[in-house]
């Protein structure tokens, strides 16, 4: 345990990992909040938007939902906020040679996500959530949408310092440290658009299986009914929709980018241990990094050549044309992160395309094997979400900015934070945040059993 | 253009403190100024919605920092690492304290909260006291730029009397926000501990002259051949003699004004006179950290210039809008 490289990383894997648990449904529920919020808002008959009109039953259901969400959402966004601060300080205790080295470059993408999206975010989250009944139905839906933009926009500015690190643009120098040369060729990095849109498509699905599995549990409760209903549809068409757009064009377009700009983590995702033509796609089997081969394979013949390329035939660089100190340092790691995402993802769009064709089919409000379904996919959407960061982040390995700086020259000097302190931290984190996650899910619990009608307001001094 | 952005980031720590301090002051003395539950929950009720944006300021003021002298964001961080951390955990505690204690209506659950909360208040306005104070007194670097300090060294006896200090000030300024936006018996209260905390935080800052002489001598002399820059600590006497008048008027809109020009000036007092060191060694050793070798690239400070003031711009819109917005839906 006195490797202080690996107990930076340790922490930072921790406090990543579990600070991302989050934002994701912050991100998810603030999409359909302003969604509920514009429908109930701009759904009245006189308004010109006609996709958004709506009887007002309706309307007020939508009203309700947006109301119930908040509550969860108010929750979430807090402990999203307590634990996203230590990420940004941990660049520079735990990383500070790399913070020396890329801070010429991404900080100026962290400072944007603080300046332009938290000031918004947190000043209109405040508003929304206190000022309910208490600011014109105008301004709430407004601060609605200006929560959703907030979320979404310092997602863009994280994933902008990402895709920096997943492919290094716009910047000169390479020996002591880079500096940004253009802005512009920041905001345009090739690697950034679908990263970006993989990632917040993600997070919407979570959002759309959540509201889906609440929908399904108080039908199956028998609670709420019209409520219910109301929150099962939005969330099933836009699990179809949002799993649709995961797997294509975002999903593809990723792992293209992948394998143009990064081969051995590629090679690695696939479990491509050998070069070759019409290189089959894999579907199950796992790695032996020790015997360089894959067991127990169930793989689909020369698609995977087919998918990178379009053509059956191409060749494909595997491992062993990859010097070894350039290979991920766990290629299994990587393998069934990706594939562990790439199934669940699979998985998750048949699910929702099932209960879309219930749902067209008028059958799916009764059919209880669904609900059941329904009720109990959300998790998978989540383990979905991180297991593609993991793939992200495992699969840039070894270097933390690809091409330029090794993880291992990156960290803290060891004389300024020495292992043994890592250690303590590493260990105060992980207990703070096994409490953290107890906290979480009771109040989740309690929130969920208390359903709709609870009329109690979501933020501090409102009682 | 380094100058600029030395004083911008100043202004952003400046607000933070400012910000956040008055809730970091509600928070400090929660459990002492509001006694029973409903006044806890008023206290709480007082700041629930604006101390996440105020916290932002900490979080902007980070990145910019980040962006601007990363090399100081390296040292620094990882330097004080475990103050760091510990900044960090009483930051979650802060939060979540404030934020879940009326989630549930259970006696026991809500004194627990109040307890993590007011503590974790008070433990910040310390270490935010200490980290101060040891950028004030400067910090061993390297010729790489780097420093190590153990713990019980971050805690010496100068940031730990500045952090006592920053916890009185804080704890004044909160009271009086609280007194102006609460009623009845529990904005006597917070009047009355404003009034008399006044005491300890004057004596505290004539006290903590001779103290910093000692430590950093410069920041007189440096003061001294640029007087201009006494404009800073003029700014605060002046803000605290009127905040002790205003205070005893009962005019506490203008009071806390006048304590918030009080730790304003005392900031800017400390920044004029470290200028142009970010990060100082210690008195008359070399490798500080200065605006000159500790800055980013100049397409980072020029970018920078033009999204910044608008960014600023956009965050004083929305904060003007909230707190007005507060104000009246009491």
């Amino acid at each position: 345990m006195d490797d202080y490289v690996l107990i930076d990383r340790l922490q930072f894997t921790l406090t990543v990992t579990f600070h991302y648990l989050f934002p994701i449904l912050t991100m998810g529920l603030a999409l359909f909040v302003a969604y509920a919020k514009s429908v109930a808002y701009l759904g009245r008959p006189g308004r010109r938007l006609r996709l958004l009109r709506r009887t007002a039953a309706e309307r007020e259901h939508h009203e309700a939902l947006a109301r119930f969400w908040a509550k969860i959402f108010a929750v979430n966004f807090a402990f999203g906020v307590v634990t996203g601060i230590p990420l940004e300080f941990q660049f520079g205790t735990n990383w500070a040679a790399f913070s020396n080295y890329a801070g010429g470059v991404i900080g100026t993408t962290l400072a944007m996500e603080g300046m332009f999206a938290f000031f918004a975010e947190s000043v209109f989250v405040g508003i929304f959530l206190f000022a309910s009944g208490r600011v014109s139905p105008r301004l709430h839906w407004m601060s609605a949408l200006m929560v959703f933009a907030g979320s979404w926009l310092s997602a863009w500015f994280i994933v902008a310092t990402n895709a920096w690190m997943q492919h290094p643009v716009g910047y000169t120098g390479s020996g002591g440290n880079v500096e940004m040369e253009s802005f512009w060729a920041l905001m345009t990095n090739p690697w950034l658009p679908w990263q970006y849109l993989h990632t917040v498509v993600g997070a919407a699905t979570t959002g759309a299986f959540v509201i889906a599995a609440l929908g399904a549990f108080y039908l199956l409760m028998d609670r709420h009914g019209e409520i219910a209903k109301a929150s099962l549809r939005i969330g099933v068409v836009a699990a179809l929709i949002l799993t649709l757009l995961q797997i294509f064009p975002t999903g593809d377009r990723s792992a293209h980018a992948v394998a143009v700009r990064q081969p051995p983590a590629f090679a690695a995702m696939e479990g491509m241990f050998e070069s070759q033509e019409g290189a089959p796609l894999v579907i199950i089997g796992n790695p032996d990094t020790e015997q360089r081969r894959l067991e127990s394979v169930v793989e689909m013949p020369k698609l995977l050549s087919f998918l990178t390329s379009q053509r059956w035939n191409q060749r494909l660089t595997g491992l062993d044309d990859i010097p070894e100190d350039r290979w991920p340092d766990s290629v299994a790691l990587v393998y069934y992160a990706y594939h562990i995402m790439v199934g669940l993802g699979t998985l998750l769009l048949v699910v929702a395309a099932a209960a879309a064709v219930l749902l067209w089919r008028g059958g799916l409000y009764s059919s209880r094997p669904m609900l059941w379904t329904l009720m109990l996919a959300w998790p998978f959407t989540y383990i979905a979400n991180i297991a593609g960061w993991i793939t992200a982040e495992t699969g840039r390995q070894p270097w933390v900015a690809y091409g330029l700086l090794r993880t291992q020259n990156g960290a803290s000097p060891v004389t300024s934070v020495p292992a043994g302190t890592a250690v303590f931290t590493l260990l105060g984190f992980a207990g703070l945040y096994v409490l953290l996650g107890i906290l979480f899910v009771l109040f989740m619990v309690r929130i969920v059993s208390r359903g709709p009608d609870d009329r109690t307001l979501a933020t501090a001094g409102s009682r | 253009v380094e100058t600029l952005w030395f004083s911008f980031l100043a202004f952003m720590i400046t607000m933070y403190v400012v910000l956040d301090g008055l809730d970091l002051g509600i928070g400090a003395l929660h459990l002492l100024l509001a006694r029973t539950d409903a006044e806890r929950d008023e206290a709480a009720g007082a700041i629930g919605p604006i101390w996440n944006g105020n916290e932002v300021w900490l979080i902007a003021a980070g990145g910019v920092l980040f962006m601007i002298f990363p090399k100081v964001y390296a040292a620094a961080f990882s330097g004080l690492y475990l103050g760091l951390i510990l900044a960090l955990w009483l930051l979650v505690g802060r939060g979540l304290g404030l934020e879940l204690r009326h989630q549930l209506d259970n006696p026991l659950w809500r004194q627990g909260c109040d307890a993590v909360f007011a503590l974790s208040s008070a433990g910040l306005a310390f270490v935010f006291g200490v980290a101060l104070g040891n950028v004030v007194r400067g910090v061993p670097l390297n010729r790489d730029g780097y420093f190590h300090l153990p713990l019980f060294d971050i805690l010496n006896w100068y940031a730990v009397l500045i952090g006592v200090f920053g916890m009185t000030v804080l704890a004044m300024h909160g009271a009086g926000f609280l007194a102006l936006r609460t009623t009845g018996a529990l904005a006597d209260r917070a009047g009355r501990w404003a009034r008399a905390l006044w005491w300890p935080s004057a004596a505290l800052f004539v006290g903590l002259i001779a103290p910093t002489y000692e430590v950093r001598a410069g920041m007189f002399t440096n003061l001294r051949d640029h007087p201009w820059r006494l404009i800073f600590p003029l700014i605060a006497v002046t803000a605290l003699a009127a905040a002790f008048a205003l205070q005893r008027r009962g005019a506490w809109a203008r009071a806390f004004v006048s304590t918030s020009l009080f730790i304003a000036g005392l900031l800017a007092a400390a920044a004029a006179g470290l200028y142009p060191r970010v990060l100082p060694a210690y008195e008359n050793r070399p490798y500080s950290l200065t605006i000159d070798n500790g800055i980013a690239g100049e397409t980072v400070l020029k970018t920078a210039l033009i999204w910044w003031p608008l960014a600023v711009l956009l965050a004083c819109s929305y904060f003007g809008f909230a707190y007005r917005m507060l104000f009246r839906a009491r």
